[in-house]
């Protein structure tokens, strides 16, 4: 584990990219090919099972301390990370261990179906040969993600160079349902074998959001419009007889959206669609709230298949008949994908997203303006001659949203952040006004700055009426202006509304409280705007 | 009746009535006792102070013309029947414990304490008490200090790293007391040290005053950076990215502070190094201390006052949250307490 520990406290302690790629690059040529693999799966977001739940770590941890297990818990949120508490709790360690990264992660699948006190002994063991920084990544090898600053692109860049490959062939490579467990560098980095490959996605291009005017992307005619909805953007994948659905987040999830079976009745074999999953009224997109339902889950009953169906609004054609056309321009990509919807049936789960005219930039503002009626966000704006690139892409791909809703609303709870935010006050609940009450209505913990957080801090802890565990009540003295997506109705809620995106635009030190938005301001804006 | 215990807290501050005298007070008094020089315990604005003869010339350098006496560490001097001394309290020169004893009642008000030896100020002395007013700063067990050498061997390396990067190192610490240990813990083989005005004022004082510091270079406008190649920089933490930091062109940041040893915090301090080194004490030094004091009431003045005092009622001390403004270590950058 000291390479891959030397190698995460190298990446953790610099936010320079060059230094990053340098520091991954250099542990590509001389890690092991079994810590290398590994170390590409974590940073790609794949782990091994979690084989001990987050309750007995903190039970053990405790213990092995020899403290109470309330005092752990309250250093849990200041800490700010379950494995980091974990690391900095217990005492430091007694032997040391000289096995490598993968001979870590072999031990913890070894022992993931053996009895609970096995896995204990496993695990204080481990926790008595590793030093703070080691045991801090085995506890992430138990607990979930590595979030160390490096993107996925970052890490195929160091590949590409230690490897001297292609960075986009290698950014392919890396997509898609593989683990080190079932495959090898070999197979996955340098073989030149495409069957074994009938699943992978292409990596997403990614839109950015235009700021400024549409006027200053230029000529009308040499941009396409459509709407920009709100589902889950994914890959649907007809190959050697079989298919595959992949969310941008990397994740398949064929099982889930059993719908798109019957693509293989209609799509030839070789084919990928960009597009948005979306739950259907089979008329129109329903709530999000709607597609909510499935994606929480693995398999899918036939009641909430009924009530939230799922179809695909397709944006773009990436592979047909097994070529990849992404080097082709968006037009002619466009065409062929119109081509092959064309000659769906019209209950198929699959639909062109439909283009949208206009013949100046004032002219598709107006329509921008009216997305919410046709349950958009915005409107996306496309380079008709561009390529499909990989990743977030500046100029050829703009997301042009609506504005969001706001409400000015009074902060009542506050609680320390997690993360890079802990000890930091960001996550607050907020309230508008039923008379003389305050009714909470929702939470946002992002959209300040973090001097404007570390103000905020500061100004809770003089300003704390009550303490309920890590949540402090607060004066209701502060104004701030809530914006959001969507609003809906929600039997979930005291204030019988939910938001979707709610986040913090500005703080209003302009307003006394007094002046807050009630719940009547609320339901008005459910009223015009709820679905 | 139960006579009225020998101090209390005020608004104005923990105070002596018997003595009529208050210590570290965060409003004007007549009388007060300061523990040490740091902005959040010694402020302007009381008629009278009392401190440490070794902490005396940064208090003046600090708060200007002012009446102040001082003692010696140990001396003891009565106050309105009541018998006070200052006793070494390790966190910075001349910082102290203050014991007020009124026949078998006796307090102890450490201040700001570590009872790890720094190399710079007296170390903390135990002195027994009935009463002890503790600080908790970094009253978690998730807080353990490594120890002072370890730490000066990553700041050194992460010099040398730096000159061989072609960056130039610039370290953040507080101008008072923290400064001046780093500035002990810094090898000066590897080159020269320059220091910004705020902690070149307290260096020129403690040096004054017969503390040994190592050779400094004033960073004055008229300075220039390729003059002193292989230097290392020596600033408060207000001072990065500011104008001022601009002329050394390329550095390579570094922080040092207890709250260094939260990845989060590092992470959130944008800072490229951080340095787990503070003067305050850990977890352990906080639970040696109390022990170490033999007293049966602890009131816990600033920091993670709740939960320690919850922890010391469990293990069987008679332990309560006394609310304070005292700040401890602060993240905030400018602040110089």
């Amino acid at each position: 584990m000291k390479q891959f520990s030397a190698l995460f406290q190298q990446l953790d302690q610099t936010t320079r990219t060059t230094v990053k790629i340098t520091a991954l690059a250099d542990y590509f040529t001389r890690a092991s090919e079994a810590d290398r693999l590994w170390t590409i799966a974590l940073f790609s977001g794949r782990r091994p099972r979690r084989v001990i739940t987050t309750a007995r770590l903190r039970e053990w941890a405790a213990e092995r301390a020899g403290q109470p297990l309330w005092l752990f818990e309250e250093c849990y949120p200041i800490v700010g990370d379950l494995a980091e508490t974990i690391a900095l709790f217990l005492p430091p360690a007694a032997q040391h261990s000289d096995s490598d990264l993968a001979g870590w992660i072999t031990a913890l699948i070894g022992i993931s179906q053996a009895p609970e006190p096995d896995r204990k002994a496993f695990v204080l063991d481990a926790w008595d040969r590793l030093d703070t920084s080691e045991r801090f990544l085995f506890n992430k090898l138990i607990t979930g993600g590595f979030r160390v600053g490096v993107s996925q692109k970052l890490m195929t860049r160091a590949l590409a160079r230690a490897t001297g490959r292609d960075e986009a062939d290698l950014a392919h490579r890396l997509m898609g349902d593989w683990t080190p467990e079932t495959t090898t560098w070999h197979s996955l980095i340098e073989a030149n074998d495409p069957s074994a490959a009938a699943s992978r996605p292409y990596p997403f291009y990614l839109a950015h959001g235009l700021d400024g005017e549409a006027d200053d992307l230029g000529e009308p005619s040499a941009w396409h419009a459509e709407w920009k909805w709100d589902g889950i953007r994914g890959q649907l994948i007809t190959r050697a007889g079989d298919h595959f659905v992949w969310s941008r987040g990397e994740e398949l999830m064929t099982d889930r959206f059993p719908e798109f079976a019957r693509a293989r009745d209609f799509l030839p074999d070789g084919t990928v669609i960009d597009g948005e999953i979306l739950a259907w009224d089979g008329t129109a997109p329903m709530p999000f709230s709607a597609l909510q339902k499935r994606i929480g889950r693995k398999s899918v009953p036939k009641s909430v298949l009924r009530e939230a169906p799922v179809t695909m609004l397709a944006y773009d054609l990436l592979e047909q008949d097994g070529q990849d056309i992404r080097a082709r321009p968006f037009h002619e990509r466009r065409a062929a994908l119109a081509g092959l919807m064309g000659s769906l049936p019209p209950d198929a789960p699959l639909r062109l997203s439909p283009s949208l005219a206009f013949a100046d930039w004032s002219a598709l503002a107006q329509l921008r303006d009216r997305a919410r009626d046709h349950r958009a966000e915005g409107v996306m704006i496309k380079r008709k001659d561009a390529p499909y690139l990989v990743g977030r892409k500046r100029g050829d791909w703009w997301k042009w949203k609506l504005d969001p809703l706001t409400i000015d609303a009074v902060m009542i709870y506050a609680q320390a952040g997690h993360g890079r935010r802990a000890t930091l006050y960001t996550d607050f609940t907020f309230a508008v006004w039923s008379g003389n009450d305050l009714v909470p209505f929702t939470k946002a913990y992002s959209g300040l700055t973090d001097a404007e957080f570390r103000k905020i801090t500061a100004w809770v802890k003089k300003n704390t009426l009550q303490r309920f565990g890590p949540v402090r009540q607060v004066r209701p003295e502060l104004v701030f202006e809530i914006a959001f997506e969507g609003i809906q109705p929600s039997s979930r809620h005291k204030s019988g509304i939910a938001l979707r995106f709610p986040r913090m635009a500005r703080w209003r030190h302009d307003k006394p409280v007094q002046e807050a938005n009630t719940l009547d301001d609320l339901n008005e804006i459910l009223r015009l705007y709820g679905q | 009746m139960a006579r009225e215990p020998l101090l209390t807290f005020t608004p104005e501050g923990i105070f002596c009535a018997q003595g009529g005298f208050h210590i570290d007070p965060w409003r004007p008094v007549a009388r007060a006792l300061i523990t040490h020089g740091h902005a959040d315990h010694a402020r302007p604005g009381h008629g009278a102070y009392l401190c440490t003869d070794l902490a005396a010339p940064v208090i003046r350098h600090r708060l200007g013309t002012i009446t102040l006496e001082t003692l010696r560490y140990g001396e003891p001097r009565q106050i309105g029947g009541v018998e006070v001394s200052f006793h070494p309290a390790g966190h910075v020169p001349g910082s102290a414990q203050i014991r007020v004893a009124r026949g078998g009642e006796v307090w102890v008000v450490s201040g700001d304490y570590k009872v790890a030896d720094d190399g710079l100020s007296t170390p903390f002395e135990p002195v027994s008490c009935t009463h002890f007013v503790t600080e908790s700063t970094f009253g978690l067990p998730v807080f353990r200090w490594p120890s002072q050498d370890s730490v000066a061997a990553e700041i050194n390396d992460w010099w040398r790293a730096c000159i061989v990067a072609g960056q130039t190192p610039m370290l953040g610490a507080y101008a008072l007391g923290k400064a001046q240990r780093l500035l002990r813990m810094l090898d000066t083989d590897i080159g020269p040290i320059l220091t910004h005005g705020a902690v070149e004022n307290t260096n020129a004082v403690m040096r004054a005053q017969g503390i040994d510091l190592p050779e400094t270079v004033p960073v004055t406008p008229g300075l220039k950076p390729a003059d002193h190649p292989g230097a290392l920089v020596l600033a408060t933490p207000a001072a990065f990215g500011s104008p001022w930091a601009r002329r050394f062109g390329r550095v390579s940041t570094g922080f040092a502070s207890g709250w260094m040893m939260l990845r989060g915090v590092r992470r959130r301090r944008a800072a490229d190094r951080g340095f787990v080194i503070s003067d305050h004490a850990d977890w352990s030094g906080l639970l040696t201390a109390i022990r170490g004091s033999g007293a049966e009431h602890i009131y816990v003045t600033h920091g993670y006052t709740e939960i320690f005092t919850r922890y010391l009622n469990e293990c069987g001390w008679n332990a309560r949250v006394v609310p304070t403004e005292f700040e401890g270590e602060t993240l905030d950058p400018g602040e110089t307490a």
